[in-house]
């Protein structure tokens, strides 16, 4: 009994020493702020960039906001989808909210690997009507231009070029560029007018260093070509399929005049680019205009913030222009992401409380501020948007113009078929550019019927 | 009484005052359980967890794969109802021109690569079996590539293959006069191929070298003695004695590295990435692609288990041909 007595003492001394050591927690879990109260915290995923950086930034205002910690799951872009859509694939809890790419939208929907944001969108009395239009079927909508959301456009971009306005502004280089062209030298306006500036300066000896003409992408693992070809492809006549007669490609993909645009890019690339560029992608680019080798260079505008603000080449010396116009079209390559709440996510009602946050007018113009790409309209269409970069307006200008690859959930496929055909007769001299356009529909085709979609040949 | 010798636990019972004998057994049965199991039951146990780990990482997914093979399964439209195909993701492989293209592309890299090797290994195993002054040193430089990975090798050889800043370039041009920046290794459709057999074998000429080096460390010296009588030529016992004896371990190092050059695939793909075009897409890269970026997961367990019968039965018929020069 005496036994009994003292086990309960010490029982209830235990209880009670522990519910103090309870109280005093909370206490000062209370009062150190809600993140450390609730131990929140949500993992975000995307490619390792420029942007990525600026979002760490971003996001530690949503932390003192709601107390919520902010992880980040950054990948380079080499294996950026393979790792993520291994992820989304294996329904793995690793990241709570996605920025993915637009081509995944499809998949993503089809396999519900993201919240679909509809019902949200509307309690949050978020709008996509005050989205720029090509964000909202980009990055948001599947099936595309149906009022299907899967995720908040996030980051807007296209591909957009870079040039050297220092060397442009030489007055010898003026010169002899009219002496040979009859025409100043100034930013191309069309594709034959990019050539003759690249074919111009590749070989050039400029402040005693040989210089090249353009750096355009060639990668051939991931995405490289294609994103590259595309912007030729599109002002050639390209077109992925009937808009009439929804995947039928036959002479859209293969036209004629798609296989001169195909021809085309095989030419620059042959005239104009510096050696060894065989398998060159983003990073590539960006090394060869920062190194002082190329006069121009295709990339992405996502980058144009940290070029402006290099201390080579950035400042006065870099100068921005929107992807020439070709025989048949204006247009660019979309590119860019939406931000999405993972299906699988344990906590998918703080991933959407992040989107709110996000949507917010006053969170996108300081996104934009700091070096990310808002599609809010109310940042992009202010009146002093033009004037806050000097990319800003060519931006505006190809956000209007942009066209995107396809977004199917068989995306990956079609994409390296024709990472595969391009590469194959542009770099590696395989065949005419009609023979590979030809393929590339044999390739396709053979994609969507494993789809089950019904593709009409003619 | 010879029972109770035989199982000594019945003695011990029988110590302990436990009673009769029919109890005794039951009670001797429950003692061996508890102290002593049998050598085979010992054995069993001391496997088991090998077997198992055997049969969750290596059988299972073997068995799971060949059961994808016949199904239409792709990841990345795992909505769509998954289908039995029978034999047709093998019929597809097997009239697409591009594979067997990819299968000429990967013939000849293992038969460039594994020629070259054996050539530069024996030879420099012949060098270092010299044992002059300072070979362990030079042994261990020459080691080196190989103990790298294939990951770092890509890596660098990349760079010192770029046209503009790599030196190898450079170095081609002091010696050709070729100006460095006007080829690149990595880019040019008749360049690549070499370069990925030329990588390789810096890598892997070391590992052939290791083992023809065991082959002539083996030859007793007696059998160059008795050929120095008989006033053999360094030629004539080179080739009567020191080839013809070193070479079932030829054959072994062509063995293992045509195994591991038929599955090359980080370094190619870190080089090349498969480019300039499809050039270097050896099978390897082919299957990787389509399992996990285009994640054809039926189509490419189809193509793995064609590859690895290849690699089986070629293997097989190689080793049934080493062991007749063996027995020779």
């Amino acid at each position: 009994m005496h036994m009994r007595k003292s086990a309960t003492e010490g029982w209830s001394k235990r209880a009670g020493g522990a519910l103090a050591l309870f109280a005093g927690v909370t206490l000062s879990a209370v009062a150190s702020g809600p993140a450390l109260a609730e131990g929140k915290q949500l993992t975000l995923c995307w490619a390792a960039w420029d942007p990525a950086n600026a979002l760490v930034e971003l996001g530690k205002d949503f932390t003192k906001q709601s107390g919520i910690e902010m992880k980040y799951e950054f990948v380079p872009w080499t294996s950026y989808a393979d790792r993520f859509l291994n992820e989304l694939n294996s329904h793995g809890k690793l990241c709570d909210l996605i920025i993915g790419d637009s081509q995944w939208i499809g998949g993503a929907a089809e396999n519900n690997w993201y919240v679909k944001l509809n019902d949200f969108f509307a309690k949050e009395h978020i709008s996509m009507d005050d989205f720029v239009p090509a964000t909202v079927v980009g990055y948001s909508q599947w099936p595309k231009n149906t009022p299907n959301y899967w995720a908040l456009p996030a980051m807007a971009d296209a591909v957009g070029w870079t040039y050297r306005k220092d060397w442009f502004a030489r007055p010898e280089i003026q010169s002899a560029f009219k002496a040979k062209y009859g025409r100043d030298l100034t930013p191309p306006k069309t594709y034959d007018e990019l050539k003759q500036i690249a074919e111009f300066f590749q070989g050039r000896e400029i402040d005693g260093k040989k210089v090249y003409g353009a750096y355009i992408f060639t990668e051939r693992g991931s995405e490289g070509i294609t994103m590259g070809v595309t912007n030729v492809l599109y002002n050639y006549g390209f077109n992925y399929e009937n808009p009439k007669k929804p995947y039928q490609m036959q002479g859209f993909v293969n036209s004629p005049d798609a296989a001169k645009g195909l021809e085309f890019y095989k030419e620059l690339y042959k005239c104009c680019t510096a050696p060894g560029l065989t398998n060159a992608y983003m990073q590539e680019g960006l090394d060869a205009f920062k190194s002082g080798q190329v006069a121009i260079q295709m990339n992405w505008f996502a980058f144009f913030p940290g070029l402006y603000k290099d201390p080579n080449v950035g400042g006065d010396k870099i100068g921005f222009f929107v992807n020439p116009a070709g025989p048949k079209g204006h247009f660019t390559q979309l590119g860019g992401q939406g931000i999405s709440v993972v299906a699988t996510s344990d906590h998918k009602d703080d991933a959407l409380t992040y989107i709110k946050w996000f949507a917010q007018p006053s969170v996108q113009q300081k996104w934009w501020q700091i070096g990310g790409y808002s599609a809010l309209k109310a940042v992009v269409d202010a009146p002093d948007f033009p004037g806050s970069a000097p990319f800003a307006p060519q931006f505006l200008e190809s956000m209007a113009i942009v066209k995107d690859f396809w977004a199917e959930p068989s995306y990956a496929q079609l994409l390296l078929d024709m990472q595969k055909r391009v590469h194959d007769y542009v770099v590696a001299d395989k065949g005419t550019s009609q023979q590979a356009l030809d393929l590339l529909v044999k390739d396709w085709t053979k994609v969507f019927k494993e789809q089950g979609k019904q593709v009409a040949s003619q | 009484m010879d029972k109770m010798t035989t199982i000594p636990h019945t003695d011990q019972a029988r110590i302990a005052g436990m009673g009769e004998p029919g109890k005794v057994r039951s009670r001797t049965r429950a003692a061996k359980r508890a102290r002593g199991l049998s050598d085979r039951t010992m054995a069993w146990l001391f496997v088991a967890p090998t077997i198992a780990l055997l049969l969750a990482i290596n059988i299972f997914p073997l068995v799971w794969m060949i059961r994808l093979s016949f199904t239409s399964l792709n990841l990345s439209m795992s909505y769509l109802p998954l289908r039995f195909v029978g034999l047709d993701n093998f019929s597809d492989i097997l009239s697409d021109e591009d594979i067997w293209v990819r299968l000429q592309t990967t013939a000849q890299f293992v038969i460039a690569s594994v020629a070259l090797q054996v050539v530069v290994g024996f030879g420099l195993a012949l060098l270092i079996n010299r044992r002059f002054r300072g070979h362990s040193f030079w042994t261990t430089i020459i080691l080196l590539p190989m103990m790298l990975s294939p990951a770092v090798v890509g890596n660098f050889w990349t760079l010192l293959f770029q046209p503009q800043i790599g030196p190898f370039n450079y170095l081609v041009s002091l010696f050709t006069g070729v100006p460095p920046s006007s080829f690149s290794m990595t880019g040019e459709v008749a360049l690549a191929p070499w370069t990925i057999v030329l990588v390789d074998t810096w890598m892997w000429a070391p590992y052939v070298m290791l083992i023809c080096l065991a082959g002539l460390r083996s030859i007793p010296d007696y059998i160059y003695e008795a050929a120095e009588v008989d006033r053999a030529s360094s030629w004539r016992q080179f080739w009567s004695i020191t080839l013809p004896m070193t070479v079932p371990f030829l054959m072994l190092a062509v063995l293992f590295r045509a195994i591991e050059n038929f599955k090359m695939f980080d370094m190619v793909n870190l080089l090349t990435s498969g480019g300039p075009g499809s050039t270097t897409e050896l099978v390897s890269i082919t299957l990787k692609r389509a399992a996990f970026e285009k994640w054809r997961t039926g189509y490419s367990s189809a193509l793995a288990i064609i590859l690895f019968v290849t690699v089986f039965g070629a293997a097989n018929i190689y080793v049934k041909a080493l062991n007749r020069v063996k027995q020779r």
